[in-house]
C-alpha cells in the first residue's frame, strides 16, 4: 500500500571507502532539517535492503558514488520514475547487487515508487579508511543543500 | 548547483573488483583464477591497539552481507580469551541472530543470484518480470532474516546491540512474539523455496571434495563447534593455523587457504550439511528428502536446494528459540580483561569464519587475525572451474560464460562486500 506522505531518502555507500561514502554522507547532513515523514536511510547497497525502503513511499530519492570518467565531484541525475537507467549502469556482476538493480527490480516487481529520483556523484578516491576527498565534499554539500531545498517545495499536499 | 544528466560507465560501489580468468589451451581448461579483493586484511590492522570491546563494532563493518558472523566471531574469540563461556538465554540470542543472518543472506543468494543461473535468465531482474511470485517470497523471507536481526541487534547493517559478554540489552519475550508470526510465514515459504528449487535441473557433475565445517554434539552448527572435515580431522579452534595455512598463489594477490596435508578444501552450506545433516530438525530432514537429497550431496550446482534447506532449518531453529526464551537476570556477564590469546571459529553464512585475538593485560588488541570463508573456498572454486568447465566447452560463448557464473556462484563466494563486478575474460590459446 501506498503511504501518500511516506518519502525517502536513500544514502548508499560504504564509509570505509573514501567518496564511495558521498550518498551517505549527503544523508548525514540532511539529518533534524526536513519535515516529517521524511526518512533519511542509510545502506551499504545491498539492493534488497534498498528495494525494502523505497517499498510504499511514494516518492524516493537515492544518493550513490560513482566512478564514470568525468570530473570528480560532478552530480549526475536520473529521473529512474520515467525512464529505466542505461543498460550500461547496470552491473553484470555476481553477487554484489546494488542500487541499480534495486531500482529496475522495483520496477520489473511493481513497487517502484511514482517519483524516484537517482543521484550520482562522481568520485575521486576510495583509500581503504580514507575520508571524503575535499572535491566530494563540496560536491556532497551542495547537493545536500539541493535536496533540502527540493524536499522542502515537494511536500506532499 | 551544478546538475547535468550524462551516461555512466558503471554506477558502482567502487571497493574494487573480482575477476575470473579461464585459459582454455587447444581446447582443455589450462588454469581458472579467481580474484576476489579481500577487506580482511585492512581490518586486522585497524584492530591493532583498540580496545577490546570495540572489536565487535569494528569487525561488524566488514561485511554489509554478513556482519552478524564477523561481530560474532570476534565476541566468541574475545570471550575464548577472558576465559568466559556464555551459556543460557544469552547463548540461545547469539543463536537466533545467526538464524537471522542465514536466513537474509541466503534468501538474497538463492532467489536473486542463484536462480536465475539455473532457470536462464541473465539477471534476477530479468527472472523478476516472469517469475515475480518467487522473487518476492524470497524477498519476503529476506525480511523475515533481516527482522531478526534488527530485533536483537538494533540495525541491521552493523548491528550494534552485540558487546563481549552478550547485549547492551536482551529483548522482552514479549517483543519476540511478533517475530514468531512472520517466522511461521516464512518457514512456510522456505518449505515452497526447497521444492521450487528442487524442480531445476542440474548439471550432473560431482567432486570428491574435503569438506570443512563446525560440528556441535546436539546442533547444527552456528557459532560453536569443534572444527571437523570429511577427512577426519577434529580439533579445536585454538589449533586451526596449525592445521590450515594461507598460501600467495602465483599471479594472484589473494591468499588462498589450504589443509595441511590435504590441500583446497571447501566451507559453507554443503560441507555443513555433508557433516551435520543428524543434526538438522525433522522438518528440514524431510524436506530434503522431498527435494530428492540424501544425508550427503557432492553436486556443488545442488547447493542451492542445501542452502534453502539451511533457510527451513534457520526459521525452524529461530522459532524453537522464541518459545522457550526466557528474559536473563542480566543481558551481559562482567568480565576482567587480561593478557591471553583467544581463538573461535563460526559459521557464516557462506563458511567457516575464523578469528583469533591477542590482549594485552589492560585489554588492548595487540594482534587480531582473521581468515574469511572465501579465501578458504577460493582454491575449491577454481578447482571446480578446471574439474567441470572443460565439459562445457561445446557450448556458445555467452552460455560458457553463465555456466562459469554459475560454477563460481555455487560457493556463494562474498564479493559482495568488496566488489561487485565478475569480469570474465576467457583466453583461447
Amino acid at each position: 500500500m501506498i503511504d501518500a506522505l511516506r518519502r525517502v531518502v536513500i544514502g548508499v555507500g560504504n564509509p570505509q571507502r573514501g567518496d564511495d561514502a558521498a550518498g551517505r554522507e549527503v544523508v548525514v547532513r540532511l539529518r533534524n532539517r526536513l519535515p516529517p515523514g521524511v526518512e533519511l536511510i542509510e545502506e551499504f547497497g545491498e539492493s534488497a535492503a534498498i528495494l525494502a525502503h523505497m517499498e510504499g513511499a511514494r516518492a524516493a530519492y537515492l544518493v550513490d558514488a560513482c566512478a564514470s570518467g568525468v570530473p570528480p565531484g560532478t552530480v549526475h541525475r536520473f529521473d529512474v520514475a520515467a525512464s529505466c537507467l542505461p543498460r550500461s549502469l547496470r552491473a553484470c556482476s555476481t553477487h554484489g547487487l546494488g542500487i541499480a538493480e534495486a531500482i529496475e527490480l522495483a520496477r520489473a516487481l511493481g513497487t517502484l515508487p511514482e517519483h524516484c529520483i537517482l543521484y550520482a556523484v562522481e568520485g575521486e578516491s576510495y583509500g581503504l579508511g580514507a575520508p571524503l576527498s575535499s572535491t566530494v565534499r563540496a560536491a556532497v554539500s551542495s547537493l545536500a543543500e539541493h535536496l533540502a531545498t527540493e524536499l522542502m517545495q515537494s511536500r506532499p499536499g | 548547483m551544478a546538475t547535468k544528466t550524462i551516461k555512466v560507465d558503471y554506477l558502482a560501489r567502487v571497493e574494487g573488483e573480482g575477476a575470473l580468468k579461464i585459459v582454455i589451451h587447444d581446447g582443455a581448461i589450462q588454469s581458472a583464477e579467481l580474484n576476489i579483493f579481500e577487506p580482511p586484511r585492512f581490518f586486522e590492522a585497524l584492530l591493532r591497539g583498540r580496545a577490546y570491546t570495540e572489536a565487535p563494532d569494528i569487525t561488524a563493518r566488514i561485511c554489509g552481507i554478513c556482519p552478524v558472523a564477523y561481530q560474532m566471531s570476534a565476541v566468541h574469540a574475545v570471550e575464548n580469551a577472558l576465559g568466559v563461556e556464555i551459556i543460557g538465554p544469552i547463548r540461545d540470542l547469539r543463536r537466533l541472530l545467526y538464524c537471522g543472518e542465514w536466513i537474509e543472506s541466503h534468501a538474497l543468494h538463492i532467489t536473486l543470484l542463484h536462480a536465475p543461473d539455473f532457470l536462464g535468465y541473465e539477471s534476477g531482474i530479468a527472472m523478476a518480470r516472469e517469475h515475480g511470485d518467487a522473487v518476492r517470497r524470497g524477498l519476503m523471507l529476506k525480511k523475515a532474516g533481516n527482522e531478526i536481526v534488527a530485533a536483537l541487534a538494533g540495525r541491521e547493517i552493523h548491528p550494534v546491540n552485540v558487546r563481549v559478554g552478550g547485549f547492551y540489552r536482551a529483548p522482552r519475550k514479549r517483543e519476540l512474539a511478533p517475530l514468531a508470526e512472520r517466522l511461521e510465514r516464512a518457514r512456510d515459504a522456505a518449505l515452497e523455496t526447497v521444492l521450487w528449487t528442487a524442480g531445476f535441473e542440474f548439471p550432473d557433475r560431482e567432486r570428491n571434495y574435503t569438506f570443512v565445517a563446525l560440528q556441535h554434539p546436539e546442533e547444527y552448527p552456528f557459532n560453536e563447534g569443534r572444527i571437523v572435515s570429511s577427512r577426519g580431522l577434529d580439533i579445536t579452534a585454538r589449533e586451526y593455523e596449525a592445521n590450515f595455512e594461507e598460501m600467495h598463489v602465483e599471479r594472484s594477490t589473494a591468499l588462498h587457504s589450504r589443509l595441511r596435508g590435504a590441500g583446497a578444501y571447501l566451507t559453507g552450506p554443503l560441507a555443513r550439511y555433508n557433516l551435520n545433516f543428524a543434526r538438522l530438525s525433522p522438518i528440514a530432514q524431510d524436506a530434503a528428502r522431498a527435494a530428492g537429497l540424501g544425508s550427503s550431496c557432492a553436486n556443488p550446482y545442488r547447493s542451492i536446494v542445501v542452502r534453502a534447506i539451511e533457510v527451513l532449518y534457520a526459521c525452524d531453529e529461530a522459532l524453537r528459540i522464541i518459545e522457550r526464551y526466557e528474559e536473563p537476570d542480566t543481558p551481559a556477564v562482567p568480565l576482567e580483561p587480561r593478557a591471553a590469546t583467544g581463538y573461535a571459529a563460526t559459521e557464516a553464512p557462506r563458511g567457516l569464519l575464523y578469528h583469533r585475538y591477542r590482549l594485552d593485560a589492560d585489554g588492548t588488541i595487540a594482534e587480531a587475525r582473521i581468515v574469511p570463508p572465501t579465501s578458504q573456498n577460493q582454491a575449491t572454486i577454481e578447482e571446480d572451474l578446471v574439474s567441470f568447465v572443460g565439459g562445457f566447452l561445446h557450448l556458445p560463448r555467452d552460455t560458457l560464460r553463465r555456466r562459469c557464473e554459475q560454477t563460481v556462484r555455487n560457493h556463494d563466494p562474498c564479493i559482495s562486500c568488496s566488489a561487485h563486478f565478475l569480469r570474465l575474460e576467457v583466453a583461447d590459446r
